[in-house]
């Protein structure tokens, strides 16, 4: 919010409070870790950016190896600072004798990609169900609410493993299998969030100006309702990771050689306890992105609300 | 400069029978704009047996004074950073926590305005009513606090007792939420009850029969009663003594007729002359320019300066003291003693 | 004065109340508005008054066409507003607006101030941009705002510039009736007074009229011309606000105006004449439904009241009352 000749309502001003002013508090004194946890989370966010994004973005550039082959003779090398390990495969390499570190890095873009364009999907489909359920009500909420509560409860792995064998792993296979799941996530948060905005006075004061129920809903509604649309969408960044990396692992998921993070798990599944590096890097790589996401995802939530409900 | 409680002349504060008395009460709340003085420096006292309205508009901290003296103000982000609160010769802000929850519903008790928020719409009313009489008597059999708990709703004239107590919240009425509500508050025969805006919810024909409820319990339990409202109605209706806030601080106590008739601050005189008459045929109400000052940003002097039609030069420098205008009335202005607006 | 600009007529809402896990069976009506008359002129006030569930914001809703009436009629210009389509109802949508109860609820938290007020002018009427832009200025400075005011956001302002806004928005297509549903009650007292001033001041610049919706007396005196009570649905006394105020006749009417609170401590009144609580709406006392709390009760009331004209436009509906005196 900038800051102009407003009148004086509620505009941020000021520096944070110091604490020591007030010695003679009694009682508990939780206003330190309050504060820490509205705090920027910048390391998530650097996770975020470092093990995910950029790689994603950068691949072409930084990379020195092949991805998809390997040179054979330097097969199962561990990494650079064990007993063995070079500078030339800082982490190491695989089976097939190819660079982890490079297939980590476009393991990212695949990552990314898929999980970016599920999510996307997912999101345009769920909202817009959601959305006409919540406002319109009658059939089209049974329906809708109906399609929901069936696609919450498909078993996504099994699924996937049936497509998968009817008609054989790709990209688009693994996308369409997890939009299909995410999307009822989005509709069922949006339809109930919609039929609280349908009851406000604005959504009223809309109606008796006489705007039609599409302008309300695109306007009126999904402005209102986009807030935790976007924290719903980070948090399931990780979900959709988990789950691409997860079918990906039992060979459901993006089909090899290609260097998804599961992929690679599931590359290092027989070498683990002699060549451990192979499953680690990529494991350790969902780890950290899926927490840092899921973190980021919380303070995203608690940063947008409060704003909401300030009072002028 | 601090004043203390200056209404309270010397014999009153030797003999000590004031139920309650608080000086220089300060809650301010912490946040990343800066500290909001929400209740910064307010003194008051209340006898047994009489009401105390406390007067004010939004912004004017009166809420957050009364979840101040029960110690109830939100945390971590408020805090009372100064005062005493003296309830029967003890200060409350001394106790610890633990202390203080004997004595909060005891001795001192809470109504909120919302009887929607006030009870818990998943369990029945007899639920709730025997919780609160149970949370200060452990030892209270099933049957003796069924007792207790009928005897409560019959002291705030529930009829059929014994049949609400079986009833869920959303079965009734705003108006009956709201005795039971002040059935639980009383449960205990406190020296003392705090109600913030109990009316404000309510229908107009409920609104008076509540604040004659809250008198007649009044009467029989000798229970103190703060009323804190905006309202002046309220006030004229069911108080005994007003005090009118103002951006955390109080400008203005005195007996009720006195706070009509001879009201000695002008936010009070623009308060209750922005009231629409039922009697009268004005065509034009008299209001007041701008707005509260926001309590992060509070001026040196007088907070009510900016917009009081009689400030003076002094008044925007320094803040007024609280000069007494008679026994029981004082108010804090400059201009108090010249009264400007006796000629209107 | 001529012709009126709104008429009702026997205007009746009933809500099925419905029971089971599908909301398949119907267990019975709430009346919220029944058998409900009156009309409002051109330029002045008309206040429906009466305490929650007597249906006067049911009536208001009806009104403005944001439900259908089980039976009666709404008219504007003689026109059926519940009929009404396409191009007619654009019309009637810049013919009557709204401000509503609660200014923190009433402004889309995520609109621009100036998208709110042009909104109603946007849905209704092709105008050019600019044109738009001038008109949203201009009504934002007749109630008291500044222009520029308009490029921020509902949550920037304090509650009573908001129901300011509020009041832009209902006023910029210039419309002949505004339909006000509480409009200050939850605003601080201080702020009341310059929101009514405000509308006041707009009604004798613009002509418009005013549905007024209150439960407060004191508001409904200083800005209706004619007021009408109600109770659990019906009306029960109308007239002129002199009348009204000066000399009410319907038992209820006399008990709301002795049950508002003293406006100084020394009219504390000893008795208060209404007792009890309003009986539940979906099993109303037959005949007159104020029978169960009325002090004046008679026998006869278990039938219903018939309407009588006691002097020229008051009316009320009470069996104390039979003829027209």
């Amino acid at each position: 919010m900038s800051v102009r000749n407003a009148p004086r309502g509620t505009e941020p001003r000021g520096t944070p409070t110091k604490l020591d002013e007030f010695g003679q508090i009694k009682g508990r004194s939780p206003w330190r870790w309050s504060r820490r946890s509205n705090r920027t989370p910048w390391v998530s966010i650097l996770i975020i950016a470092v093990v995910l994004v950029l790689p994603a973005l950068l691949a072409d550039v930084i990379t020195v190896h092949d991805p998809l082959r390997g040179v054979l003779s330097d097969r199962l090398i561990p990494p650079a600072w064990e007993d063995g390990g070079s500078w030339t495969y800082p982490l190491g390499t695989d089976k097939q004798g190819r660079d982890i570190l490079t297939r980590m890095i476009y393991g990212a873009r695949i990552s990314l990609s898929v999980s970016t364009l599920t999510i996307l999907i997912g999101a345009v489909v769920g909202s817009t169900l959601g959305l006409l359920a919540g406002y319109f009500g009658g059939w089209i909420d049974r329906i809708v609410s109906w399609l929901i509560d069936t696609f919450l409860s498909l078993p996504n792995v099994l699924l996937a493993l049936v497509i998968v064998a009817a008609i054989g792993p790709s990209f688009v296979t693994i996308i369409a299998i997890i939009a299909v799941t995410i999307w009822a996530s989005f509709a069922r948060q949006v339809r109930g969030e919609t039929l609280s905005v349908r009851e406000t006075e604005y959504v009223a004061r809309a109606r008796v100006a006489g705007a039609p129920s599409w302008r309300i809903l695109a306007r009126h509604v999904l402005p209102n309702v986009a807030n935790t649309l976007i924290v719903l969408a980070t948090l399931l960044v990780g979900v959709v990771i988990l789950e691409e990396s997860s079918l990906s692992f039992i060979g459901a998921g993006i089909p090899r050689p290609n260097p998804s993070w599961g992929v690679m798990v599931a590359d290092g599944r027989d070498q683990i306890l002699t060549a451990w590096w192979v499953s680690f890097f990529p494991g350790l790589a969902i780890f950290l992105v899926v927490l840092s996401l899921n973190l980021f995802g919380d303070w995203l939530r608690d940063h947008l609300d409060p704003k909401m409900k300030q009072r002028g | 400069m601090t004043p203390t409680n200056p209404s309270l002349s010397q014999a009153d504060r030797q003999s000590g029978s004031a139920v309650l008395e608080v000086t220089d009460l300060k809650t301010y709340l912490f946040t990343r704009w800066g500290t909001t003085k929400a209740v910064d420096g307010v003194s008051l006292y209340l006898y047994p047996g009489e009401t105390l309205g406390i007067v004010g508009e939004s912004g004017s901290g009166k809420s957050m004074l009364a979840l101040s003296l029960v110690r109830l103000t939100p945390e971590p982000a408020s805090r009372i950073v100064g005062g005493q609160v003296l309830l029967g010769g003890r200060d409350l802000l001394a106790l610890s926590e633990k202390q203080m929850r004997d004595v909060r519903g005891k001795e001192i008790s809470m109504i909120l305005q919302d009887p929607q928020q006030s009870l818990n719409p998943v369990f029945s009313v007899g639920n709730q009513l025997r919780e609160a009489i149970e949370v200060h008597d452990q030892n209270l059999t099933d049957e003796q606090a069924h007792e207790r708990a009928v005897s409560a709703l019959t002291s705030v004239h529930v009829p059929a007792p014994e049949e609400r107590l079986r009833n869920f919240p959303h079965q009734l009425s705003g108006g009956m939420k709201q005795r039971i509500v002040g059935a639980m508050a009383m449960a205990y025969q406190p020296q003392v009850l705090i109600a913030d805006e109990p009316t404000t919810a309510l229908d107009v024909t409920i609104q008076a029969q509540y604040l004659r409820l809250l008198k007649d319990l009044q009467t029989r339990t000798g229970v103190g009663i703060i009323l804190i409202t905006h309202d002046f109605g309220v006030i004229a209706e069911a108080c005994d003594r007003v005090a009118v806030m103002y951006a955390g601080r109080i400008v203005e106590q005195a007996p009720v007729a006195e706070i009509f008739d001879n009201p000695q601050h002008p936010y009070t005189r623009a308060l209750l002359e922005s009231r629409p008459k039922l009697d009268s045929t004005a065509t034009r109400l008299r209001s007041i320019a701008g707005q509260p000052p926001s309590l992060t940003d509070l001026p040196e002097g007088c907070r009510f300066a900016p917009r009081c039609e009689y400030a003076i030069d002094r008044c925007q420098r320094e803040y007024p003291p609280t000069l007494s205008m008679s026994d029981q009335h004082t108010a804090a202005c400059w201009r108090s003693e010249e009264a400007p607006w006796a000629n209107r | 004065m001529g012709k009126p600009l709104m008429v009702v007529e026997g205007l009746t809402k009933h809500f099925p109340v419905s029971a089971g896990q599908y909301g398949g069976k119907t267990i019975g009506h709430v009346k919220a508005v029944d058998d409900v008359s009156f009309s409002i002129d051109q330029g002045r006030t008309l206040a429906l008054v009466g305490e929650s569930g007597c249906g006067k914001t049911t009536t208001a809703r009806l009104v403005l066409r944001l439900r259908t009436p089980t039976s009666g009629r709404v008219t504007l210009d003689d026109r059926d507003v519940h009929q009404l389509a396409g191009a007619d109802l654009k019309w009637f949508r810049t013919c009557v607006q709204a401000v509503f109860q609660d200014p923190w609820a009433s402004l889309s938290p995520r609109m621009r101030v100036r998208d709110i007020v042009a909104e109603p002018l946007i849905v209704n009427k092709k105008m050019a941009k600019d044109e738009v832009r001038e008109r949203v200025g201009l009504t934002l400075e007749k109630v008291g705002m500044q222009r520029w005011q308009g490029d921020l956001y509902p949550h920037e302002f304090s509650g009573g510039q908001r129901q300011r806004v509020a009041l832009a928005s209902a006023l910029v297509t210039e419309p002949r009736l505004l339909v006000l549903d509480e409009p200050v009650s939850a605003l601080d007292v201080s702020v009341q007074a310059q929101v009514m001033n405000l509308l006041k001041d707009i009604q004798a610049d613009l002509g418009t009229a005013f549905l007024l919706i209150s439960h407060d007396l004191a508001t409904v005196r200083y800005v209706a011309d004619q007021v009408a009570v109600m109770y659990m649905g019906s009306i029960v006394e109308m007239g002129d606000v002199e009348q009204i105020f000066k000399s009410p006749q319907h038992p209820y009417t006399k008990g709301l105006f002795q049950s508002a609170l003293p406006m100084h401590p020394r009219d504390r009144v000893d008795d208060l004449k209404i007792h009890g609580e309003m009986p539940s709406p979906l099993d109303p006392p037959s005949g007159c439904r104020f029978r169960t709390r009325c002090n004046q009760v008679m026998e006869v009331c278990t039938q219903l009241p018939a309407v009588t004209e006691i002097e020229t436009g008051h009316t009320v509906s009470c069996h104390l009352y039979p003829r027209a005196l």
